[in-house]
Order: structure tokens, then sequence, then C-alpha cells
């Protein structure tokens, strides 16, 4: 009994109807052509079903609890409604500094930098309304830029005047920065893979591996190769001289750390599949431009990345939303230490959670959906349908 | 005086002779070199971690807390002293935890790729055509009772009883005034759009929604919260896949008097099956490996591999690296076997088929 219900097969053409034989008699046989007529809704609604139940209603349930207040009683909960407080307390109120960061007097970089954002938003918007105009695209790329403008406005008022930035700025951070590189390597690697080269399988599978490593396990090993003390390097660190630094309690060194772990797992899976990309490029193709004597570069500008491009982009984009749920690498390498500066949202939420603060802690979570949404919309928006409109 | 011969090649520079190409389709020799010492050097970074997982695993309680030690038998001396204790003296917790572990992650993603795939299939052949108003009442009349249920007290098995039946009766009357219809598209990417859905968001409602239900820390809440969470990448890789394989043999079948069903399991899935082992693999390594769902819903008897890792940071003894070791290692030891067992199909390009976009 959900919408899809309504969705009868349309197109199907139907077994027995033009053979026009005896209508089927028995129990048994009837049941089987009523379900085969209904065949669409049955295909369809075990996922239909289980998403709405394990997926829908707990987005809703979630909502509701950002939006009250609930305490543990004897023996069940008091829920009460507050309305938007949750929210308030993280972005404006006394949490404001774990969520979005302590504010600070913005220095000129910061005004610099925020000037040079609204002006390339305001002139991207726009470019907009003068080349096509549809309301509801507008709509969407004026949240975007406003995010975009918030994100940039957020980046000055903390980091560029010397301050702290909260989870919200550590999870864009590893987003952000950690996809870049994990793009970069990834890629760098399928291109050698895709080389004549010996071996070629050896490595592949090799370099399948940290994909299957449970996060915790990476987690862990990675604390373990860090150790100043007693891990492999700290020959290599006592003789720079930093035998008596520790990784957890710089901010920036913890957090490039947690990095090199989420690489580490994740550069296998953008390299599996740009790699079968660049082999599923035409071999003619580059043999016809080596024949005219293009160059590597010319033959790598021109011929493979534009044939990977599709392929890069959504590979891309499923990292990213893999990205923004980050929880396991700084929960295990750093309980989001030293302070705050490498806690993601999700393990925010985590924490909330774990103080029995429930309310807050949905509403941690939703400040999280709000902002996956629009940079994954805005993500997909921007390059993938730019591309199906220029072609 | 062409490229390959001795004269040619004697006037080049050395920089010209290793790193120009002097045949086609062949890599100059410094290329070469650069080449393969890259790819030594990523194997060198990607076995490191491992290679020490592994012998910390073998390692004394001494060695690992002293200095480093890289090599077996010659600067340490190998025990099992870290395997005894999780297979012999403490083998119940170990054997369960794997037993649970082993269970939920087959059983989740054999549900999740039947379940996945007849939507996959469905959405790829069948034209749905659900009515705007139909979803729209839908929506309405559960808020109804997720209101009467929060506000009213409730109990929610009649409030969403009621519910569904008003939306059962309403929608039958009314469904012919409804006009406007989504298409298949929109469904498909309502699906996929729930992959976007960070798992804390909805964990706590899951939890509470387990409790009631007197499920928690059963693996039947563990299999079916795995299932919906890994459901959106099997209808996607799925989908793609089914559009793929081109329609004759299945309406010649239908003509012939199969049902969908037959036709589903007889001819479409055997012919989607490398498409499938690539996507199973992947739904596998992620139902294996999750460890925040686990988190909250099991505690002691649905408990998983992941849960004992973190386990092993066991708070006043501080953490017992070597028995972490030992079960990261155990861990990894069916993924990568099979991995290997399915690497023609993954390395064929199976999932690249659907990220195509």
């Amino acid at each position: 009994m959900t919408p899809q219900n309504s969705g009868a097969p349309v197109t199907r053409p139907e077994p027995d109807a033009p053979a026009g034989l005896a209508a089927p008699t028995s129990h048994r046989a009837r049941l089987s052509e009523w379900i085969d007529r209904r065949a669409g809704t049955f295909f369809i609604m075990p996922a239909v079903v289980m998403i709405l139940i394990f997926s829908i209603f707990p987005l809703v349930a979630s909502l509701v609890m950002s939006v009250s207040r609930i305490r543990l009683r004897a023996g069940g909960y008091k829920v009460s409604f507050v309305g938007t407080k949750n929210f308030e307390k993280q972005l404006f109120g006394s949490e404001q500094f774990h969520f979005l960061g302590t504010f600070r007097e913005i220095s000129l970089l910061g005004w610099v930098v925020m000037v040079l954002a609204a002006l390339v938003l305001v002139w991207w918007l726009y470019r907009y309304v003068r080349s096509q105009f549809w309301w509801l695209g507008f709509i969407g790329r004026l949240i975007t830029a406003n995010l975009a403008f918030a994100i940039v406005a957020l980046a000055a008022t903390t980091l560029l005047s010397g301050n702290n930035f909260g989870t919200l700025g550590t999870t864009l951070f590893y987003v952000f920065v950690g996809c870049s590189i994990q793009f970069i390597i990834g890629l760098g690697l399928a291109l050698l893979c895709s080389q004549q080269i010996r071996g070629r399988n050896f490595f592949r599978v090799v370099f399948f591996i940290p994909l299957m490593v449970t996060p915790i396990g990476i987690g862990y090993a990675f604390r373990m190769l860090a150790d100043t003390t007693k891990g492999p390097f700290s020959i290599v660190w006592q003789w720079v001289g930093l035998g008596d630094f520790a990784w957890s309690t710089s901010a920036w060194a913890a957090r490039s750390f947690i990095i090199i772990g989420d690489s580490w797992q994740w550069i296998p899976f953008i390299f599996v599949i740009l790699l079968a990309a660049c082999e599923n490029i035409p071999r003619d193709f580059v043999e016809a431009a080596e024949v005219d004597g293009a160059s590597q570069r010319q033959i790598f500008l021109e011929i493979t990345w534009p044939q990977i491009l599709p392929v890069a982009v959504t590979v891309m984009l499923i990292r990213m939303i893999e990205a923004f749920k980050i929880v396991d690498l700084p929960n295990i390498m750093t309980s989001g230490g030293p302070g705050i500066a490498t806690e993601s949202m999700s393990l925010h939420s985590l924490f909330a959670w774990r103080s029995l603060d429930l309310g807050q802690s949905a509403a941690i979570s939703y400040l999280l959906l709000f902002v996956t949404v629009v940079v994954c919309v805005s993500f997909f928006n921007i390059i993938v349908l730019q591309r199906v409109r220029q072609t | 005086m062409t490229k390959s011969s001795p004269d040619y090649q004697a006037n080049q520079s050395l920089y010209a002779r290793l790193f120009e190409p002097q045949v086609i389709g062949k890599m100059p020799v410094g290329t070469q070199i650069l080449v393969y010492s890259a790819l030594v050097i990523w194997t060198l970074f990607v076995l490191f971690p491992i290679y020490w997982v592994l012998i910390t695993s073998f390692k004394d309680i001494a060695d690992v807390n002293g200095g480093p030690y890289f090599l077996p038998w010659i600067d340490f001396t190998p025990s099992l002293h870290a395997w005894k204790e999780l297979f012999v003296v403490d083998y119940e917790d170990t054997l369960t935890a794997y037993m649970n572990s082993i269970i939920i992650a087959l059983a989740s993603t054999l549900l999740c790729s039947m379940i996945g795939s007849m939507a996959a299939y469905a959405l790829a052949r069948i034209e749905y055509k659900p009515k705007f108003g139909t979803i729209a009442l839908f929506v309405v009349s559960m808020i109804l009772a997720s209101i009467a249920v929060g506000s009213y007290g409730i109990d929610w098995k009649i409030a969403v009883a009621v519910a569904l039946a008003i939306f059962a009766l309403m929608a039958r009357g009314l469904s012919r005034r409804f006009t406007r219809s989504v298409g298949n598209g929109d469904i498909l990417f309502w699906m996929i759009s729930q992959r976007i859905l960070p798992p804390v968001v909805v964990v706590v409602p899951i939890y509470m929604m387990f409790q009631q239900l007197h499920l928690l820390d059963t693996h039947i809440a563990l299999i079916l919260t795995y299932t919906v969470v890994n459901l959106p990448i099997v209808v996607w890789l799925m989908y793609d896949f089914f559009v793929s394989i081109p329609k004759d043999l299945e309406e010649s079948a239908q003509l012939d008097g199969a049902t969908r069903f037959t036709t589903f399991w007889e001819i479409v899935l055997p012919m989607a099956r490398p498409g499938l082992a690539a996507t199973t693999l992947l739904v596998m390594i992620l139902a294996w490996n999750e460890y925040l769902l686990a988190l909250f819903i099991s505690t002691s008897n649905a408990q998983t591999m992941p849960i004992l890792v973190a386990a092993m940071n066991a708070g006043e003894r501080g953490i017992l690296w070597w028995s972490m070791s030992v079960v990261i290692i155990v861990m990894i030891i069916p993924v990568v076997a099979m991995a290997i067992v399915l690497q023609r199909f993954i390395s064929k390009g199976v999932l690249l088929g659907a990220v195509k976009g």
C-alpha cells in the first residue's frame, strides 16, 4: 500500500492475452497469473518498503528529535518541543565554538578572500540569469552560492584570522582536501597501470587490498605506524629530531594524519574504476596519435582525459558522499583530539549521543545532512549536468 | 634515417634516448624505470601497514612495547601468545563474533542483492507511473499517524494501521482524479539518493525502533539495517547493468508464456552474473567492515568483528596491540580470498558500466 501501487505494468506484453487460450481454471494457476499481472508491484515493493521503514521513517523521526528536547526518565523518555533551539545552540549559542569554530576579528587576508568570493559568486549568478533563467534552477543556485559564501566567510573568520574552526570546517577539510589528494594519486596510479607494463594483474590486486581492511583496523594500524618512539619510523623521527613529537598534539599534523589513513583506504576504489575506464579507451586511438607523433602530454589531454572524464566525475561524487560520513578514523586515531581539531560532524553527533543529548545529536546530524545534500547536488548539477547540456 | 637506426640513436642526447619513444607502442627505458619505481613505491606503501600488523600479531608484549623490531627471527622471536589467547583461551568470544560477522554479512549481502536487483530490473524494464497525488496522500497520512503517536500517545501499531487503511481507501477513491505522475527516473533517483544519508542521522531512530520491537542486539536487526544501507548501491550498479542487456531474449521468453519471475530468475540473472559478482563483493566488503551501526545496534549477542577490534582498546590495560592485530588479520583473510575469486569480474570493468554517468 505505497505509492507504487498504482504503478501497474504498462508496456508489458500480456503473455496469454493475444493467444486467447482457455482461461486458467485451477486456483493455483489463477493465483500465479494474478501475481504475474502485478509483477511490477511485486518486483519493486520489497525495496520500497525497506527504504520507507529504515530510511524515510528514521529520517522523519530524527527531524522530530532535532526540534525537541529529550530527557531520559525512569522507564522511558520525556519529549518536549523546543522549536529551533537545538539548531540555534549549535549555530549561534554556547556550542558555536564546537560546531563552527571560535570567531575573531577578521584579518585583512580574510576580508580580501571574502570580497573575492562574493564577487565571484555574484558574477556566477549574474551569468546564469543572463544565459538562461528557470526559477527553480535560480533558487538552487542561490542556495549553493549562499552556502559557498558562508563556508568562505567561516574560513575567513576562523582559519585565515588565526583561529580554530569547528567540526564543520574539519569535515569540509576532510572532504575537499582528502578527495582531491585521493583523486590525483588514484588517477596517477591508474594511468601508470594502464601502460603496457608487466605484472599488471599483480599490481591491480595489491592496490585493491586496502579497501578490504576494516576502517577500525586501519585506524589502529596507522596509530602504531605513527608512534614516534615505538613505531617503525621512530628511527627516522629521532634522526630528524622530532623524537618527542606526538602527532596527536598538533592540530594540523593530526588532521593530515587522518587524511593519510583515509587516502590509504580509498585510493584503491578510485584507482580500480579509473583503471577500468582507461582500459576501455580503444587502443587504436592512442596508437594512431603516437604514429602521428603526439607527445604523452597531448595524448593524455586530448584522448585519455575526455574519455575518462564522465567516470571520474561520478567516482568523485560517490567518494564525496562517503567522505562526508567519515567517523571511524578520527574516532580511533585521535578520538577527535587535540581538543576538537580532528572531530568530524558525524563524530560530533556520536559524542552528543553518548552524552545522552539526543536533541543536539539529531540537530548536528541534520546540519550534516543539509551540507552534504547541498554540496553533492551542487557538484552534480554544476559539473555533470553542465557537461550533459554542452553535448 | 629512421628512428630505430643505430646512427640516429647515437646522435640523441641521453635525455632523449631515455625518455623519447623509440618504437611505437613501447615505452622508452627511462620512462619504464620511472613507472616501475612509482608502482613499487606504492606497493610498499600499501603493503607495509599490513606487514606491520601481521608481525605485531606474532610479537611478544615486550617486543611491541620495546623499540621497533622489523624482522621475525632476526630482531625478535615470533610467539603465538596473542593467537593462543584469542583462539584457545578465549575462543568463545572470538568465534561468536566471527560467526556473527559471517552470518550478518552473508545474509545481508544476499538479501540486499536479491531485493536490489529485483527493483533495479523492474525499473529498467517496467514503466512505473505512480501518481504524484497518491504519494502526497501517503506522506500526509503517515505524518498524521506520527503526530497521533507523538502528541497524543496513541499506540504506534494502531496509528500506523489506521493511517494505512485511510490511505488505501482514499487512494482507491481519488486516484482517478490525479493527473501528474512521476517516472522511473524519479524512483531510481529517490532510491540512489538514500546513500547520501549519513548513518548518524538515522541510527538513533533505528535504535529506538528495534528497541520497540525487542530486536535490539539480534542478527535480524543488523541484517535488515545493512541491507537497507547498501540497497542504493545495488540498485544503482545493477540498473545500469540491466539496461545494457538486450531485451530480445526476455521478450521471446514472454511470448512463450514465461512469467516475469521465471524470466528474471532463469534468463536475466544468469546473464547479469558478472555485474552481480562485482556488486556482491562491494556490498559484502561494506557490510563486513561496518562499525558505526554495529556499535549502536549490537551489544553482546550480535557483536561483530569490527566491534571486537575496538574492544581490544581495553581501558586500564591500555591497547592490546597484539590481540588487535590478530583480529585485523583474521578479518582480512576471507575478504581477500573472495576478492581473488571474483577478481576477474572486477578487472573486467564491470563496476565501470555503472559509473559511466
